[in-house]
């Protein structure tokens, strides 16, 4: 399968097989009028298999979204054809308005206006908690 | 502006600062029955509570300072649906301090990113309480001399009761402390807590649900009662309050040297039999609750004696 190169956009890299669509929804490319190409189940030596995604357009997006979903991904920014920087990510220490507290006793559930903030606690285990209420991230 | 929303908020060297306060206050009350002299505190109570909103306006007054008072939602602005925010912003312009009690989790907090005056958290949810863990710990370091060095059980609902989770928060940060969890399956310590506190600092703790088995080797118990208020339903509530009920039989194997602790309001989890016995220390933990709030609202409001 061929998809074109870009010559000014971005292309996000390394996506853990499966994650590529995940990504894609959260970051809204849905709602882009330029071409977007999402490639599912790519063969890599270094994964088996990976997702790739190529953004015809040189878009800023949220680089906590893409870390929390997927640290390993890595983000090329194309300029005239070529990568002129190599983003890699790492989970971020906090989301906000990224996942939303679930906890019928929290006070995000009563008071509409407040962000949902979420602190990473354990970054072994990929654990965030709600600032509030400290109820786990699902 | 500094506020406190959780126990771990003050640092073990505050910890002993306070507790040297309140140590202080206790043995000469007369050299602070001005020091608040002028100042306001706001005790703002969205959820029923007797004891701690007291206790906080006792301490107040007892600093030669006033209390503006909110007791229930249905008497404040709350009912017309202002924000959390919006009241602490509010309360900001009348008080020097807020002592804040409400049923959603958090909520202090909000209070506090929101007001100019510091914010005590007097209890949110199920979550944490605090001031409470100031009365537990000064109650603890009375009976026995430190906070280190001891095995403490604690028996009832431990999922909900937030001032298990703030105690266990607290003695975490001391030498050689055990940790006896006795509890319903169902009312098991929150996950959190196991994991983010217990186990992640390497702490030694067992969980049981026989009470009995383990009674010899407490130095303190630290009972809860099985509130009505934290279940959703009513079946389960009616099923589990009668879990762990104790009473003089149930002490016989215990310890001399026991201290028993309770936060109070007792239903029934406590035999009033054993009020009399001198290992009771829930009476004497209230008062200890008023002089360590006074010590707090002295260290928040930055004034020394």
């Amino acid at each position: 399968m061929n998809v074109d190169s870009i010559i000014n956009g971005v292309v996000i890299d390394h996506i853990a097989a499966g994650k590529g669509l995940v990504i894609y929804n959260h970051l809204g490319l849905k709602d882009l009028d330029c071409t977007v190409a999402l490639i599912q189940n790519v063969i890599s030596e270094k994964m088996g298999k990976k997702d790739i995604i190529k953004i015809d357009a040189a878009i800023d997006f949220d680089m906590q979204v893409l870390g929390y979903i997927d640290p390993s991904a890595t983000v090329n920014i194309i300029r005239d054809g070529n990568i002129i920087e190599k983003k890699t990510l790492t989970l971020p220490e906090t989301l906000t308005n990224v996942v939303y507290c679930k906890n019928p006793r929290c006070i995000t559930q009563t008071e509409q206006e407040l962000d949902h903030v979420f602190k990473l606690t354990d970054a072994e285990n990929r654990v965030y908690r709600c600032m509030y209420c400290e109820a786990k991230a699902e | 502006m500094r506020s406190v929303l959780d126990i771990l908020d003050l640092s073990v060297e505050e910890l002993e600062e306070l507790i040297a306060v309140a140590e202080d206050i206790i043995a000469d009350p007369k050299k602070y029955s001005e020091a608040c002299h002028g100042k306001k505190l706001a005790t703002l109570f969205f959820e029923p509570s007797t004891r701690t909103r007291l206790s906080f306006e006792a301490a107040m007054y007892e600093l030669g300072g006033h209390v503006l008072s909110v007791a229930g939602a249905d008497s404040s602005s709350a009912a017309k649906g202002e924000s959390v925010a919006d009241t602490a912003k509010t309360i900001s312009c009348y008080a020097d301090i807020i002592a804040m009690r409400h049923p959603k989790e958090g909520a202090p907090l909000v209070a506090a990113m929101n007001a100019s005056i510091p914010v005590i958290n007097a209890g949110d949810g199920g979550h944490n309480h605090p001031t409470q863990t100031l009365a537990d710990l000064l109650t603890i370091h009375r009976e026995k001399g430190s906070l280190s060095n001891m095995t403490v059980g604690f028996c009832g609902d431990l999922k909900f009761g937030r001032t298990v989770h703030s105690l266990i928060n607290a003695l975490s940060r001391y030498e050689g402390i055990k940790f006896v969890l006795i509890s319903p399956e169902e009312l098991k310590v929150p996950d959190y807590v196991i994991q983010d506190v217990l186990e992640k600092k390497d702490l030694e703790y067992v969980q049981t649900t026989d009470l009995l088995e383990v009674m010899p080797e407490l130095d303190i118990l630290y009972m809860t009662r099985v509130q009505r208020e934290r279940f959703f339903n009513e079946e389960d509530y009616l099923r589990l309050k009668d879990s762990y009920i104790l009473t003089p039989e149930k002490l016989k194997t215990a310890k001399e040297s026991l201290s028993i602790l309770h936060p109070l309001p007792r239903v029934n989890e406590i035999s009033v039999a054993i009020d009399k016995d001198p290992r009771a220390c829930y009476f004497k933990q209230v008062l200890n609750g008023k002089y360590m709030r006074m010590a707090l609202i002295l260290k928040l409001l930055g004034i020394k004696v």
